[in-house]
């Protein structure tokens, strides 16, 4: 039983970036969330999994602030904070990639990377006429691209519809990662991409990861997920069924607890 | 994790050679590509061959006062067409635009010779104007989501009825009326050429929008709604809030076109101005804005409604009935969408 409540060693000195107590959801009749309780901690990879309908969706849209949960709390770095919007986790550090990617196909890369938050011209071009810093945010996009090794992205002026899908996910990913945030949430980073372009997604996730960013993984592919993550929260029917680590239990023990044949 | 990291750039490289490949497919695609990435290109293209073409049919066409025609021709289309060209980048229609020009220029003709209000405050209050109709379009779309075809349809008839029911179905004579409303229909002369206070007036929304649209957030916040709406929600732009200036700055727009329409008319008719809706929908199709939002330049709506107007001027100097007119716009329309669609498949 100690492994329902797997935690990463030494947690007892650090304090998690995000918590989330007793979150709970409803859709009218449809209970989305039934009391679900989290824990992220700095420099780890949490995967959430769970069947169609176990709430992971419903989880993640309350802790990014695409949904306001019904009652429960949700604490970054120990501070209790209201979610109302996207943006204002966004302000909180919290950046998310949304599994239909939500990228605007046909902007550049650069824009992309600073959409929502443009940079304006220093002085009165910008101040006045508001006009935008287009070289300094291409430039600054090239810079984050490096410093995160995303080495697929050479070119920030090329539109996004002409990428692949590989690197539609790495501009994707590249924007929740970069600009100093404190937790990236990943919704199916693999599920549109071949052997070759996941693995660079999965690579990407360690490497974001050995940086001390905290990444929250929601997959349904299980190699995928016992490949990166440290902790494996698993929902099902709206609750933590058990949080796991690929050390203690194996795949088929974790789809077992997630279908409900077995409790952890 | 090392083997990993040294397997990847090599695989990176060969993706890169794939799409190289695929670049260099046919000479047909790579027209595509360079089409693609510049929008306002074909229309620019239509244009020229248009004017070419119609200046050896009739030598009378590409004579100085013949081209100052068209462009005086085109101020009122064209003006329209930025308004439209805001609505369709957002993945909109907008079917009321030259109805509420069309009520904007009564209110102002009949403020100050029915009610002998001063020009500027008639000018003003027919900015107001312009301001509602746009902020009861953008209210509608985004408070209760309404597809913006059946708002402006809707909408269309009530500024109709609306400017009926005002006007009491007369028209107001522009000698009627003090100068600065029927300025716009001035005209002044650039060596050779006649040009009209409205074609400049035109010209400078032109200049202004496109800069705001190339160059600020705002302007880039429009194509991201127009191109994903979700996206842009997630991505933090307040969609709501952008739908509604984009609708309030249409009627902004619509409002400067009133002041144009009574210079080039001479007059503020509730009659005028029916086929104005259809025809600044198609200055924006033209000039290669694609209905599905998110795509084209707002010189290629100038261009566009330019496309038009020598069409028009160019088929009846040539002699032809005007019916003819109507059926090279409507073979235009479609040959330009097409176009468009043709472009979209751009490796996708």
């Amino acid at each position: 039983m100690t492994a329902t409540h797997a935690e990463p060693a030494g947690t007892g000195l650090r304090q998690p970036i995000l918590q989330a107590r007793n979150l709970v959801k409803t859709f009218g009749r449809v209970v989305g969330l039934d009391g679900v309780s989290l824990d992220l901690y700095p420099g780890e990879v949490l995967a959430i999994i769970g069947d169609n309908g176990a709430g992971k969706s419903t989880l993640i849209k309350c802790l990014t602030g695409a949904e306001i949960p019904d009652s429960g709390e949700l604490m970054v770095s120990g501070q209790q904070v209201h979610f109302k919007r996207p943006q204002d986790a966004r302000l909180h550090g919290i950046e998310t990639v949304y599994q239909n990617l939500a990228v605007s196909p046909a902007l550049d890369v650069a824009s992309n990377l600073f959409l929502g938050r443009e940079e304006r011209l220093a002085g009165p071009m910008g101040k006045i006429f508001r006009v935008l810093d287009t070289k300094g945010m291409r430039r600054k996009a090239k810079d984050e691209l490096n410093r995160l090794g995303i080495s697929t992205l050479q070119d920030v002026t090329v539109p996004v519809e002409n990428l692949s899908g590989g690197q539609r996910q790495a501009v994707a990913v590249a924007r929740a990662a970069a600009f100093g945030s404190k937790v990236v949430v990943l919704d199916e980073p693999t599920a549109a991409l071949g052997v070759r372009e996941s693995n660079q997604v999965l690579q990407l996730v360690r490497d974001l990861r050995d940086q001390g960013l905290p990444v929250i993984l929601i997959s349904h592919n299980m190699p995928h997920v016992f490949d990166v993550a440290d902790r494996i929260h698993i929902q099902r029917l709206g609750k933590c069924a058990a949080t796991i680590t690929p050390e203690s239990h194996s795949m088929t023990d974790a789809v077992a607890i997630m279908t409900g044949a077995a409790t952890a | 994790m090392t083997q990993q990291q040294t397997a990847g750039p090599p695989a990176a490289g060969h993706a890169d050679l794939a799409e190289e490949f695929l670049d260099r497919q046919t000479p047909l695609s790579r027209i595509r590509n360079v089409l693609h990435r510049y929008p306002a290109l074909s229309p620019a293209i239509v244009l020229l061959i248009a004017v070419v073409v119609f200046g050896v049919l009739n030598d009378r066409f590409l004579r100085v006062e013949n081209l100052s025609l068209i462009t005086q021709q085109v101020s009122v289309v064209g003006t329209l067409a930025i308004a439209q060209t805001l609505i369709i980048l957002t993945a909109g229609i907008d079917l009321s635009v030259g109805a509420v020009m069309i009520l904007a220029s009564m209110v102002v003709a009949q403020l100050s010779v029915g009610n002998g209000i001063p020009g500027p405050l008639a000018l003003i209050l027919g900015l107001v104007v312009g301001l509602g109709a746009g902020a009861l379009n953008g209210f509608l779309v985004t408070r209760f989501r309404l597809p913006p075809f059946i708002v402006t349809l809707g909408t269309l008839n009530i500024f109709v009825a609306l400017t009926l029911l005002y006007s009491g179905g007369s028209t107001v004579r522009g000698s009627s009326m003090p100068g600065l409303l029927t300025w716009m229909g001035s005209t002044f002369p650039i060596g050779p050429v006649r040009i009209s206070t409205g074609v400049v007036m035109m010209l400078l929304l032109y200049i202004a929008m496109a800069f705001i649209l190339g160059k600020t957030a705002w302007g880039r916040h429009v194509y991201a709604v127009g191109d994903d709406k979700e996206a842009a929600r997630l991505a933090g732009i307040a969609v709501n809030r952008v739908l509604m200036s984009v609708y309030l700055t249409a009627g902004a727009v619509l409002a400067i076109g009133a002041w144009i329409q009574i210079g080039r008319t001479n007059a503020a008719s509730p009659n005028a101005g029916v086929d104005l809706n259809l025809d600044s929908i198609t200055a924006v199709v033209i000039g290669g804005t694609s209905l599905f939002g998110g795509r084209g330049s707002i010189w290629g709506s100038l261009l566009g409604a330019l496309i038009v107007g020598v069409f028009r001027n160019g088929l009846s100097l040539a002699g032809l009935d005007v019916l003819y007119q109507t059926l090279a716009v409507g073979v235009l329309i479609i040959l330009a969408v097409s176009i468009d669609q043709w472009i979209r498949k751009v490796k996708s």
